[in-house]
């Protein structure tokens, strides 16, 4: 490495990092673990939650990783007593403006505040007083927002704003009152909202959540399938959520080498053919006036005899290829070499071009 | 400016009246003073004969109880008048103007001398003297003579000079202000900018708004030398929208510096251009912090990001902006003028200069006042402030408004500067300092600050958000008497999650109140816990209430005002009093012309 490497102890263990890294990027990669609430790596940090506080030595205040650049020889402890006793109390504040009602919760299991309240033994009733009673807003096909359930970690509307840009949602009002909201309050509509789900995606509890999917299956319960989305030749990955042989939602894979779990609105929440009733699901050939399930050899003889008879009655002008953009790079490059080759016709198109 | 005139009618050859028009000054009427005497003097003819305008307005000079204050200055000799109306103008001029008697019974008392002459006033000095919205005014007191001087420096001269005078930052941590420029000098980015910061939120704080009504010149001149030494050719004033006559006076200073080309291109004939902007502040006292504050000027939603790295470095629009409180930049000409010992010939060694206070609260003179950093608390508030009130007892003082902490009476010999109120668990803060006395609850005087902070929290961090919400709480139920056992000891608690736990300056502030009033006061908040009783009799809901016959006039307006029919009274009878039924509302207690209720 060049000279500008720089060593930093965490909980004793040295680890070589570069000037720019923060102190929680550091610790992930010597797997050195720091609980986040506000933190996606998708997002500029933000140091709200406060729960990354660690100590560094010769500072008499804890600071927050997640923003703290490393400085050379730099000494952080991750764990100590007063480190552990803000973070419970962090939590237990936060459990204090919270339904906790996980027992019904969408999010039960996939909770990062109900992990660490059970990693802290947090049980949320040393701070009580006023708790937020808003309504459910569900007025939109796709996306459930029960703000009560909202810690204000501003994901949600980091995410909107930073990776999507749509700037549907924005923090309003301050203090407690503060709330992640759309403009003026207004539902979400085509109008206003992308309906990516990206806040979704991001949001660490219960608050935001697939309406889509609510009510039939808790994480745990479901069989995460990963899979490209057909949808388009970006061919981002996302995980189909699989209970009983249905797929019940979508959830974004956050190790997915195209998109890093991002999707759109198509890829999230665009699944419904899958069991929908009238998909075809066999070949089918229109013999008079109906269409007769076929197997696929029988189709693709079909198809073969069909082409060699125009090529042979009207040259390889007759005839061309036309692919899709859902079709991936390489599907496409297979398309036009086929066509090329085989019928040796120059009549290649995409409807990408459109 | 005194000024010659014919009067033949009299001996008076030089008039010159002043006028306070501070924001205290116009709300107690002085625009109609001022009013009253042009037209008064217009009718004597006593204008005519004067070839300048001889009504001058001034700054706010500090002393806003007795407003509308007027000096006289005739034939040299100046009289000071307080509390005049317009009906008294016609007086004054007939008797102190025309036959050089001045009007005895207006004149102000004592305290007036006392308060001022005990001060040392190098800012506000020029705030009292002269016309805030002409240039020519500040001009004449050598006004941008430093900023001249400084432009013909190297900008690390500029550095080096005011580093030596040892100016620490007003706006309440005091760093360094050299140390600050410097740091942003050297960052190797440009553009860099300069911005004053005129967000003055805390209650009670006027100091920064009384040097821009009445020296706005001083800033700006400040500003611009601070912009030559860190290389900045933009400089933003981030003024609060709540001070309409500052900024309307700014503007004007504005737009008069720059017709003399004090700002724009190629100031004072020099190769530097250097231009400021006002951006209004939208009433959040979070955008005084100095991330939220650059956010805020960026057009994003005012909230701190944490640090570092520091705004020296990153700061408005990610590049090296450095940002200084009013009266810091104010002090800044006067330093380039005078000379770096010049300024240390004032405070102590390591808190130079003077400071200025909103002396507020319990205290017999309130007002702004400034004074050497250093100089004892009781010289402050018994020298200045003429003591407590009614000549009760001194219980405590609050400095630094929410983010600082009370200070006992048994600490009144105490210096006040920087080092000496971090060290006691308060703070400078900006400058507010409130006077309480034996009827202060400080359980309720730390709800009162808490519920400040609590209103004003950003929302960002948990522990500002919800910590300061939960501890106002706890606070208003050991208020109304239902505080538990234990509650001492988890406020405590909560205080240390937040002040070590919070993102910016406002949350990690925000317990010193309950921390100090703890620290200081813990039995108030026992008694109020294990007993119920509120020791200052302040807390409404532990009050007892009684009747007591014998100052009991019989007269029945207890009956009549309590809502819930817990008096019992009729005709010729003593009132008596229901406990089952009172709210304790202390509608009775209101009421009673006679004392009769306890």
């Amino acid at each position: 490495m060049s000279d500008n490497t720089l060593k930093v102890k965490i909980n004793g263990k040295q680890i070589e990092c570069s000037p720019h890294e923060t102190i929680l990027q550091v610790a992930k990669r010597g797997n050195v673990y720091i609980p986040t609430l506000c933190h996606d790596d998708r997002l500029e940090p933000y140091g709200g939650c406060r729960l990354c506080l660690v100590k560094v030595d010769r500072i008499p205040r804890p600071l927050p990783a997640c923003t703290t650049p490393v400085a050379d020889n730099m000494e952080i402890l991750t764990e100590t007593d007063e480190i552990r006793k803000i973070r419970a109390n962090i939590i237990d504040l936060l459990l204090s403006n919270h339904p906790n009602d996980c027992m019904r919760c969408e999010a039960t299991g996939s909770c990062t505040l109900q992990d660490l309240s059970y990693e802290y033994n947090v049980k949320g009733a040393r701070f009580y007083g006023e708790k937020w009673n808003l309504p459910i807003r569900d007025d939109n096909p796709f996306i459930t927002f029960e703000p009560n359930k909202c810690i204000l970690c501003g994901r949600c509307t980091r995410i909107c704003n930073e990776v999507v840009m749509a700037g549907t949602i924005e923090l309003t009002g301050r203090g407690f009152r503060a709330l992640p909201d759309t403009s003026f309050g207004k539902p979400r509509t085509l109008k206003n909202c992308e309906f990516c789900g990206q806040c979704v995606s991001t949001c660490p509890t219960g608050a935001l959540t697939d309406k889509k999917g609510r009510g039939k299956g808790r994480s745990f319960e479901l069989k995460k399938v990963r899979t490209t989305c057909s949808y388009c030749g970006t061919g981002c990955n996302f995980d189909l959520n699989v209970k009983e042989g249905k797929v019940v939602k979508v959830t974004s894979a956050y190790d997915a080498p195209v998109n890093h779990g991002n999707l759109c609105i198509k890829g999230r929440y665009g699944y419904d053919f899958i069991h929908s009733f009238e998909r075809i699901k066999h070949p089918l050939i229109r013999k008079g006036d109906r269409m007769h399930t076929v197997s696929w050899d029988e189709a693709l003889d079909h198809v073969a005899d069909s082409f060699r008879k125009l090529l042979k009655k009207h040259g390889p002008g007759s005839v061309g290829g036309f692919s899709s953009s859902r079709c991936t790079n390489e599907e496409n490059f297979l398309l036009s070499k086929f066509v090329r080759t085989v019928f040796r016709s120059n009549n290649v198109d995409n409807c990408a071009r459109v | 400016m005194p000024v010659k005139t014919k009067t033949k009618k009299s001996d008076l050859k030089s008039l010159t009246i002043r006028v306070c028009v501070g924001t205290g000054g116009l709300a107690a009427g002085s625009q109609g003073v001022i009013d009253e005497f042009t037209n008064q003097l217009k009718a004597r003819k006593i204008k005519a004969t004067i070839v300048k305008k001889c009504v001058n307005k001034t700054g706010c000079r500090g002393f806003c109880a007795k407003d509308v204050l007027v000096d006289v200055i005739r034939n040299k000799k100046t009289e000071t008048y307080q509390l005049i109306t317009p009906e008294m103008v016609n007086t004054i001029v007939e008797e102190h103007i025309v036959k050089g008697e001045p009007v005895e019974k207006w004149l102000v008392g004592p305290e007036y001398h006392e308060f001022h002459n005990r001060q040392t006033k190098i800012l506000l000095h020029q705030c009292g003297q002269i016309d805030p919205e002409d240039i020519d005014a500040y001009i004449a007191i050598d006004g941008y003579k430093a900023a001249k001087k400084s432009l013909t420096l190297d900008p690390l001269e500029v550095i080096e000079e005011v580093r030596n005078s040892g100016l620490r930052g007003r706006g309440g941590a005091g760093f360094s202000c050299g140390m600050k420029w410097d740091f942003c000098r050297r960052t190797p980015v440009t553009p860099r900018y300069i911005i004053c910061n005129a967000d003055e939120g805390d209650p009670g704080a006027f100091m920064d708004r009384s040097i821009i009504e009445g020296n706005p010149h001083a800033v700006i001149e400040g500003m611009i030398i601070g912009g030559y030494a860190i290389g900045a050719e933009l400089g933003y004033v981030y003024i609060r929208a709540e001070y309409p006559l500052a900024v309307e006076r700014l503007r004007i200073a504005l737009d008069q510096a720059r017709e003399k080309n004090y700002l724009g291109k190629n100031i004072f004939k020099s190769s530097y251009n250097f231009d400021i902007k006002i951006k209004l502040g939208a009433g959040a006292f979070v955008c005084g912090e100095s991330t939220a504050l650059m956010r805020s000027i960026e057009g994003k939603r005012g909230m701190p990001r944490p640090t570092p790295p520091r705004s020296v470095t990153r700061g408005l629009y990610d590049k090296p902006t450095a940002l200084n409180n009013v009266e810091t930049l104010a002090n800044v000409p006067l330093i380039m003028l005078k000379g770096a010992d010049w300024f240390t010939s004032f405070g102590t060694k390591k808190n130079t200069g003077t400071k200025v206070f909103a002396l507020t609260g319990k205290c017999k003179n309130t007002g702004l006042i400034e004074v050497p950093l250093g100089m004892s608390l009781k010289e402050i508030i018994y020298d200045i402030g003429g003591g407590v009130e009614k000549n009760r007892e001194l219980k405590a003082v609050q400095t630094g408004g929410p983010s600082g902490g009370c200070i006992p009476a048994k600490h009144i010999d105490m210096p006040v500067d920087f080092d000496s109120l971090t060290k006691i668990g308060s703070m400078m803060g900006s400058g507010g300092m409130v006077v309480m006395d034996d009827t202060t609850c400080m359980v309720d005087m730390a709800k009162f600050f808490l519920t400040f902070t609590e209103d004003e929290s950003c929302g960002k961090c948990v522990p500002c958000r919800v910590g300061t919400k939960r501890m106002l709480e706890m606070l208003t139920r050991i208020t109304e008497g239902k505080g538990k056992k234990g509650d001492i000891e988890l406020l405590l608690e909560l205080a240390d999650t937040i002040r070590l736990g919070s993102l910016c300056g406002l949350g990690r502030s925000a317990p010193y109140p309950v921390m100090s009033t703890i620290n200081f006061f813990r039995h108030e908040y026992e008694s109020h816990i294990n007993d119920g009783i509120c020791p200052a009799g302040a807390c409404k809901s532990l009050r007892q209430y009684l009747i007591s016959e014998e100052f009991c006039k019989k007269c029945g307006k207890c009956f009549r005002v309590c809502p819930t029919e817990a008096i019992i009274w009729e005709k010729k009878q003593f009132a008596q009093l229901d406990k089952s039924k009172c709210i304790k509302c202390g509608s009775c207690y209101d009421a009673c012309p006679f004392g009769a209720i306890l």
